[in-house]
């Protein structure tokens, strides 16, 4: 049964993609203030499964609520729930032609209907949170990319999500400056903010989930905490990914 | 010689070496040099000689229509291709079918062909399907708009509107490719970005996609202006007074052919450089 702590459920979802299955029947129980990092192959389905949870992707088979929401093919809902998610891409996905106060204030003012300095003053509470205020009237194209992608983490964040979505954030950035961006997403997770992070930084799944969870072929193979998950794997599939990535 | 590190020094900057002679000569913009010589020949010419100066004054009458009927159907062609530039990347199966057929019926036809056919064969049948319904709405009892509707008289529709009109439409299809090439050139993840925040399709089209997109296809949108310049002289085939038009009236009046058609073509040549570097100048601005 859903408890009203289950902020996000995925109940058998199934998707495809042309004769592709990019999910077969998953389900899942994220609570309010839990960090649940998801890892596996490319192709796995991961990335899938956590745009599915905002409805940049739409499943095919299954349900799919927010805090109790669940979530329809309506453009009005999804809209007003999407406000409540906030999601951090691979690659920044930064409004190039705006400033980064600007990248902050947009969507704040458009969606959350907030007046402009009110906007402001949430945009410099959150670029002080990422450690990045003296670039607020920069444009993107002139911050590096660990400081692009703590841009994108802060405009998500001033939005005052209840969920934050990343999607392999530090898969794009020079290796010199992955630390930086998991610095923040760790003090984030410390925050108690609610965290879904598909990432192959199985340093940060260590440090800050509470759950791993592990997929393949579209299927969640196995799911439990961070060390039980890497020390002790169950699946031989988890083992064999596991002894991939470690170089074991 | 010796690899001296001091001479890597910071603030020292790296010795300015100029090109040679020859580089240079092969890089200067000799065409242009020859476009400015060939103007200050004409001009010289117009100031000299009589035939040149009394042709010149004829067709510097029809400037203010050239002008006028580009800027105007330039303005209404922005519009209806950004509209139907959206049309073809919309998700609705009507608006995005409506403006394909547009766009491609126009690509299909020539522009002079265009030009007879709107003027002389569509603006007459719209009025005529005006007039009718307003006979249907006054008898249905809507007496003042009906009774305004079949007062539209075809004859009462100056040509310079239906010049205008048939640029417009010819133009809007091609701004639409533009429009559309600009927009789909924004990368997907943009309209993710804005989407995943919670914003509209339209917020997302209006803040984020739209102003990147415009200011990509800025310097096409300009060479668009500069092609409708040239090509406003075709409405000269309704009669509509543009230079072409009067140029060729003083060629038949006078059989000066030399000095109607030289001083015309210099006046195009004169406009379009000037716009050309205008477009020169604003894609180098955008260059980043």
């Amino acid at each position: 049964m859903m408890q009203p702590d289950d902020i996000i459920v995925v109940r058998n979802v199934s998707k495809h993609f042309g004769p592709v299955w990019a999910l077969r029947c998953v389900s899942m129980t994220v609570k309010r203030g839990s960090v649940v990092v998801i890892i596996g192959p490319s192709g796995s389905g991961k990335s899938t499964l956590l745009r599915c949870i905002n409805h940049m992707e739409v499943e095919d088979e299954g349900e799919i609520y927010i805090d109790g929401q669940r979530l329809l093919k309506d453009e009005k809902q999804i809209n007003q729930i999407r406000a409540d998610i906030g999601m951090v891409f691979q690659h920044f996905n930064l409004y190039p032609h705006l400033t980064v106060m600007q990248n902050i204030t947009l969507a704040q003012e458009q969606v959350r209907k907030r007046s402009k300095e009110e906007a402001r003053e949430i945009a410099w509470e959150q670029l002080k949170r990422v450690g990045i205020s003296e670039k607020a009237d920069s444009f993107p194209s002139q911050l590096s990319g660990g400081q692009q992608q703590r841009v994108a983490i802060a405009r998500a964040l001033a939005m005052k999500p209840k969920i934050m979505l990343f999607d392999e954030p530090t898969s794009a950035l020079d290796p010199e400056m992955i630390k930086e961006v998991l610095d923040v997403m760790l003090d984030l997770a410390k925050a108690g903010i609610t965290m879904v992070v598909v990432t192959h930084e199985m340093g940060f799944a260590r440090a800050a989930a509470d759950e791993v969870i592990f997929m393949d072929e579209g299927r969640i193979i196995e799911q439990c905490v961070p060390d039980l998950l890497f020390d002790n794997p169950r699946h031989e599939r988890t083992k064999l990914f596991l002894s991939q990535i470690l170089h074991k | 010689m010796a690899c001296d590190d001091t001479t890597f020094s910071q603030g020292v900057a790296a010795p300015v070496i100029r090109d040679p002679l020859k580089i240079r000569l092969a890089r200067f913009p000799w065409w242009f040099t020859v476009i400015i010589l060939i103007a200050i020949a004409t001009v010289f010419i117009i100031f000299t000689q009589e035939s040149y100066n009394e042709a010149f004054g004829f067709i510097r009458a029809g400037l203010a229509v050239t002008v006028v009927t580009t800027l105007s159907a330039y303005f209404i062609a922005i519009i209806l291709g950004l509209l139907t530039g959206l049309g073809r990347i919309a998700s609705n199966v009507f608006f995005k079918n409506l403006a394909t057929f547009y766009v491609e019926v126009v690509r299909g036809i020539p522009m002079l062909v265009l030009i007879f056919f709107i003027a002389l064969v569509a603006v007459p049948a719209t009025t005529a399907a005006l007039n009718q319904l307003g006979v249907w709405l006054v008898s249905a009892g809507a007496g003042p708009v009906g009774q305004a509707l079949v007062d539209i008289n075809n004859k009462g529709v100056p040509m310079q509107l239906r010049a205008i009109i048939a640029l417009s439409v010819t133009y809007g299809a091609f701004s639409a490719e533009i429009f559309r090439a600009g927009i789909q050139s924004i990368s997907r993840g943009q309209m993710e970005a804005a989407r995943s925040q919670g914003m509209t399709y339209w917020q997302a089209m209006r803040f984020i996609i739209l102003p990147q997109a415009v200011r990509n296809v800025l310097p096409a949108l300009g060479n668009d202006f500069v092609s409708m310049l040239k090509d406003s002289s075709l409405v000269s085939v309704l009669a509509v007074r543009d230079i072409t038009q009067v140029a060729r009236l003083y060629a038949g009046q006078t059989f000066r052919f030399p000095e109607a058609y030289t001083t015309l073509a210099v006046f195009y040549l004169t406009m379009t450089v000037i716009l050309s570097l205008g477009v020169k100048a604003l894609e180098k601005r955008f260059q980043s």
